[in-house]
Parts: structure tokens; C-alpha cells; sequence
């Protein structure tokens, strides 16, 4: 297995990245529907109907970071800002249409085999077979990358005693389960390939305070005690603020701010006054959508041209 | 080297473990379906079975009738739940909600297969034997003179063309999320239809005994036949198994090829992340 060689490396390059998806183009004869029914309310507003009838929408737009060995670095941004999309990315299940995106040196494209033994993701919704039992799931995912069944069994309990997981659940179907407990077991289940980069997609959703706490100090020792390295993207802006030594704020498929929790509150600051990281995010995002949303709502394109 | 084997052993074996632990927990639904599939074997059988009584012919061998309808009924059986294991594999996996973690684990595809490949003989193989057993049971038949070794190794070389043709029809589910998994099915008439499972192929229109020779059922059946129905079919056996085989041996690649082309069409384009 290929291992970091210092601690000053870096960990995760992701170059000038530009990921598109088609989407379905809206049918001639709906947009003759739509155009007379919007012409009848809104003389000016045909030029808004190209924006929505185009095929192509750009869900990460020449995105260009790196994250140092050992650090955590946090991802924030609106729905569909292009978030879970760049943490695809990452684990390999989509293809990069522009740039290049490294894990410790080794291209994902290339050397996509190398990369997924170093790499591990918890998502948003814990992907289970729902019938089996946590142990039946954790054992499947650990043989995957070639744990042994008996060490993935005790290393399992381990992680989800540590996670305040009952050992009775332990056998019982997922589908049982609550979606927080089912959010653990997902966390577990990527903690137990030991990942060198571990790749969480809003891990805490779901969870309650009490367990939001313990999966962030579960992160942290995985840092301390495993030099991983760990991207995360998240809503809650306390975690956010509490845990990440970096973050990048994404909106619209682009990086609006890059910085350390305290440097993104500087960039922002009015009177002296320390704002919050919501009132960051705030201001670098929802601000900047508004003034975008009523530029494209109520004014024709050839008059913003 | 051993060390590499051994990974690739637990990656093979994962998926193995994986698909017995959800028989187990879907037990209900085997049941169903092998009681389903039994009173299906049946009621083909008694066709055989009342063959004098629908034609009013007292000469017909009814015995070689109902033989020769299980043999095709207990064939299609074991071929079709393999290429249904096989090509439902992405299926389930959407349905699930689990086919991104598996594609993003370090596992070679030809792993994967075949894990998923010896589950599914081992699988189809407990399945067919039970049906047989039990709609044996409910007639006469004499198998003495069969060549029962013949049949097996004619019927295991007949499912690697089955599991390569499955690892194709697989790709549908991975193209197409919502429509995919229904079109497996059009294989499977084709199959179905061409392969002679209940009758002799020479009775279907010419163009489709050109189509039956491209189809890996129609050996396995004329092979079983021969060596289960003594007398009936006038070649050697091995004539039966070259033609499986060099299926095989191009459907497996060919297949596990396909199926990495359409992997990374999906990582192209986002198709992965549906689950619809």
C-alpha cells in the first residue's frame, strides 16, 4: 500500500476542475407553452426562457485547491453549490471533464485503483443494504478492501461502541435502525478501511447533538492518532468553525472564499465586530444569490449584458 | 503474492457472503419464488403427462414427453436465475442505494464478477436441484441409463456463456436507471424463445434457427438431452460442449470489457448517483 512520506505533502490537489452534466433539454412544444403563457404575464421576459430550455448546467466551475497531509479542511456552500458533486469527484465515481485532481500524488483517473485503497466517504444518506444487519454490511465493506472478516468484526464493535451504537443492534436489520444510528454504522464502515483520506459528505445530518459530538471528536482522534486527512462538507457552521483548520466556501460551482475559520471571519468584518462563520457564509453566499436571483428574475438578459 | 491473492480471494468472497446473507434475510421471497417455480415446472410437466389425452393418440411416450419438458423446464431454470443473479446485480445495487460504495472500493470488476458468478451457480444449482427433486417425485422416471456426469459438465461450460451474456445485460441497469432492469427481461424472451426449452428448434421458422445457433441454451439443451435421453440426439456429446466453450470464452471477456466501457461512461456523465 502506497504510504505518505512526510507530513508536509500534499495530501489532495484538485486543479482548475470543471464538471458539467447534461440535463434533460426542455421539449419544443412545452417551451411554446411555457413562452406564450410567460409572454401573456411578462412582455420582456422571452430572453429567460434559452437560460432555462439550455442542456448543460456546470456543476463545478474550474474549482482549484489542495489539502495538506493531516489537516481538515472543510467544504461549505448552499444546496447544489456543487458540494457532494466535488466529494464525487474525489471518490472517483465521476470523471473530471477539465483539470486533474490528485491524492497524494496519484492521478484519480490514472491510477484510480491506487487512489480508492487510500480513500474512503461517508455520504449524506447512509447507503445500506437496509434487510442486512450492521455486522452483515460492516463485514461486506471491510472485505472490500481487504480486511479480514475477524479483525473487521472486533474493529467494528470497537467503532461503534466508541460511537454509543447498543451491541444488541449490532445484528438486528438496518432497517430498524434510526437514520442517526444508520449514519453511524456509515461512519464506522469507512473508518474500518483505515482511509488515509477520509471524504465526508455532511456526516452529522441527521444526528443528534450529543452524537454530532462524538463523530466530531471521533474525527479529530482519527486525525491525531491516524494522520488522516479528512475533507468534509457540512451545513452546520459550529462544526464547521469548531473543527476544520481551513475552509472553502463553494456557491455556484465556484470557490468564493478560501481560508481559515478565523481569516474568513476577518474578510468580513465590519466595525471591529467578529462576525460569525454563519454571518460568513451569509455574506459570501446568500448575499451575492440574492443580488444574482434578482438580476435573473426581474431583469432581461440584454439589459445585465 | 500470496498476500495479493488473498485480497482478491476477500474481495470475490465479499460479494459471495453479501448475496447469501440477503437469501437469508429475504427468505420470504425465496420461498415464494420456488414455490412458484415448482408448480411452474409442474404444469409444464403435465403437459407431457396428458399429451395422449389431448391429442387422442394412445402411442405417444408420455414418459419421454415428460422428461424431455423437464429436462428444458429445470435447464432454463438454473440458465435464467444465473443470468438473472448476474444482470440484476447493478439493479439491486440501485435499489439499495449501495452501487457507489461498491464502485468506489478498490475492486477489480473481474473480482466482483466472480463473486457474484460463483454465487450464482452455487445459488441456481441448489435451486434447480430442489425443483427437480421435487417434480421428479411426482412421476415414474427412469434415468438409469443417463449420463448424469456428461449433463453437469455440459451444464456448468453453458452457464460461463450465460454469465458473460449477463455481465452484458447488466450494463443496461448501469445505462439506463429507470428502464434498465425491465429490459434484461427482452434478453431473456430472446433467449427464452430461440433456445428450444420445450421443443425442438428445427419447428421454428428458419430465421430463427439461425438466431438459436447463436444462443449458448441451445447447446446446453440438445447436450442435456443427449445425454439424459439416450438415443434421441445423433451427435457426441463434445460436439455441444466446443460451441459453449468458444461462447465462453468470448462472452466473458467481452462482457467484463463492455461492462468497464459503461462503468466510465456513467462516471462521465453522473449516471451512478441516480437511484430512480
Amino acid at each position: 500500500m502506497f504510504k505518505p512520506t512526510n507530513n508536509t505533502q500534499v495530501a489532495v490537489l484538485v486543479d482548475d476542475v470543471v464538471k458539467q452534466f447534461n440535463v434533460a433539454a426542455v421539449p419544443v412544444w412545452r417551451k411554446l407553452i411555457r413562452r406564450s403563457h410567460q409572454a401573456a404575464e411578462n412582455g420582456n421576459s422571452t430572453e429567460l426562457k434559452a437560460r432555462r430550455g439550455k442542456e448543460v448546467i456546470t456543476a463545478v466551475d474550474h474549482v482549484t485547491f489542495n489539502v495538506q497531509q493531516n489537516e481538515i479542511f472543510g467544504v461549505l456552500g448552499p444546496n447544489g453549490s456543487g458540494k457532494s458533486t466535488l466529494i464525487r469527484l474525489l471518490s472517483t465515481l465521476l470523471l473530471p471533464d477539465q483539470g486533474r485532481i490528485e491524492v497524494f500524488g496519484l492521478d484519480i483517473e490514472k491510477n484510480d485503483m491506487q487512489v480508492k485503497r487510500l480513500i474512503n466517504r461517508v455520504s449524506v444518506d447512509a447507503a445500506f443494504f437496509k434487510k442486512l444487519s450492521p455486522k452483515e454490511n460492516l463485514l461486506y465493506g471491510a472485505r472490500l478492501y481487504g480486511v479480514s472478516g475477524p479483525e473487521a468484526n472486533r474493529k467494528a464493535k470497537e467503532i461503534l461502541k466508541r460511537l454509543g451504537l447498543r451491541e444488541s443492534s449490532y445484528t438486528s436489520p438496518m432497517e430498524d435502525m434510526s437514520r442517526g444510528m444508520q449514519q453511524k454504522v456509515a461512519i464506522a464502515r469507512a473508518f474500518l478501511s483505515q482511509p488515509i483520506v477520509l471524504l465526508l459528505d455532511e456526516p452529522t445530518t441527521g444526528l443528534d447533538p450529543r452524537s454530532k459530538l462524538e463523530v466530531q471528536a471521533f474525527i479529530n482522534e482519527l486525525r491525531d492518532t491516524h494522520n488522516a486527512t479528512i475533507l468534509i462538507t457540512t451545513h452546520d457552521m459550529n462544526e464547521a468553525d469548531a473543527i476544520c483548520d481551513r475552509i472553502a466556501i463553494l456557491d455556484e460551482g465556484k470557490i468564493v472564499a478560501l481560508d481559515t475559520p478565523d481569516g474568513l471571519k476577518k474578510l468580513v468584518s465590519h466595525n471591529g465586530q467578529t462576525p460569525s462563520l454563519e454571518e460568513v457564509f451569509m455574506q459570501l453566499t446568500g448575499k451575492e444569490l440574492v443580488e444574482k436571483d434578482d438580476l435573473t428574475d426581474f431583469v432581461p438578459e440584454k439589459v445585465l449584458a | 503474492m500470496i498476500k495479493g491473492l488473498q485480497l482478491e480471494f476477500r474481495q470475490s468472497y465479499a460479494f459471495i457472503a453479501r448475496n447469501f446473507n440477503l437469501v437469508k434475510r429475504y427468505w420470504g421471497w425465496e420461498v415464494v419464488w420456488l414455490a412458484y417455480s415448482i408448480a411452474n415446472a409442474l404444469s409444464v410437466t403435465f403437459i407431457g403427462a396428458g399429451a395422449g389425452e389431448i391429442t387422442g393418440q394412445t402411442d405417444i411416450d408420455t414418459d419421454f414427453l415428460i422428461t424431455y419438458l423437464l429436462i428444458g423446464t429445470l435447464v432454463w431454470r438454473f440458465l435464467a436465475s444465473i443470468f438473472n443473479n448476474i444482470s440484476e446485480m447493478i439493479a439491486w445495487e440501485r435499489w439499495e442505494g449501495t452501487i457507489e460504495y461498491t464502485f468506489m472500493a478498490p475492486v477489480r470488476r473481474f473480482n466482483q464478477m466472480l463473486g457474484q458468478t460463483v454465487f450464482a451457480i452455487i445459488y441456481s444449482l441448489i435451486f434447480t436441484v430442489i425443483i427437480g427433486a421435487v417434480v421428479a417425485s411426482f412421476f415414474e422416471l427412469d434415468f438409469s441409463e443417463a449420463d448424469l456426469v456428461s449433463a453437469t459438465l455440459i451444464l456448468l461450460v453453458g452457464s460461463l456463456s450465460f454469465v458473460g451474456i449477463g455481465v452484458v445485460a447488466s450494463i443496461l441497469p448501469l445505462l439506463y436507471p429507470e428502464r434498465g432492469a425491465q429490459m434484461t427481461n427482452i434478453v431473456q424472451a430472446f433467449f427464452l424463445l430461440v433456445s428450444g426449452i420445450y421443443y425442438p428448434i428445427s419447428v421454428l421458422p428458419k430465421w430463427l434457427q439461425v438466431l438459436a445457433r447463436f444462443s449458448p441454451a441451445t447447446y446446453v439443451l440438445e447436450g442435456m438431452r443427449a445425454a439424459l435421453l439416450p438415443g434421441t440426439v445423433d451427435k457426441e456429446l463434445t460436439s455441444f460442449v466446443w460451441p459453449l466453450l468458444l461462447m465462453g470464452l468470448v462472452m466473458l471477456p467481452l462482457g467484463i470489457y463492455l461492462f468497464q466501457r459503461a462503468e466510465r461512461y456513467t462516471k462521465r456523465t453522473g449516471k451512478l448517483k441516480r437511484s430512480g
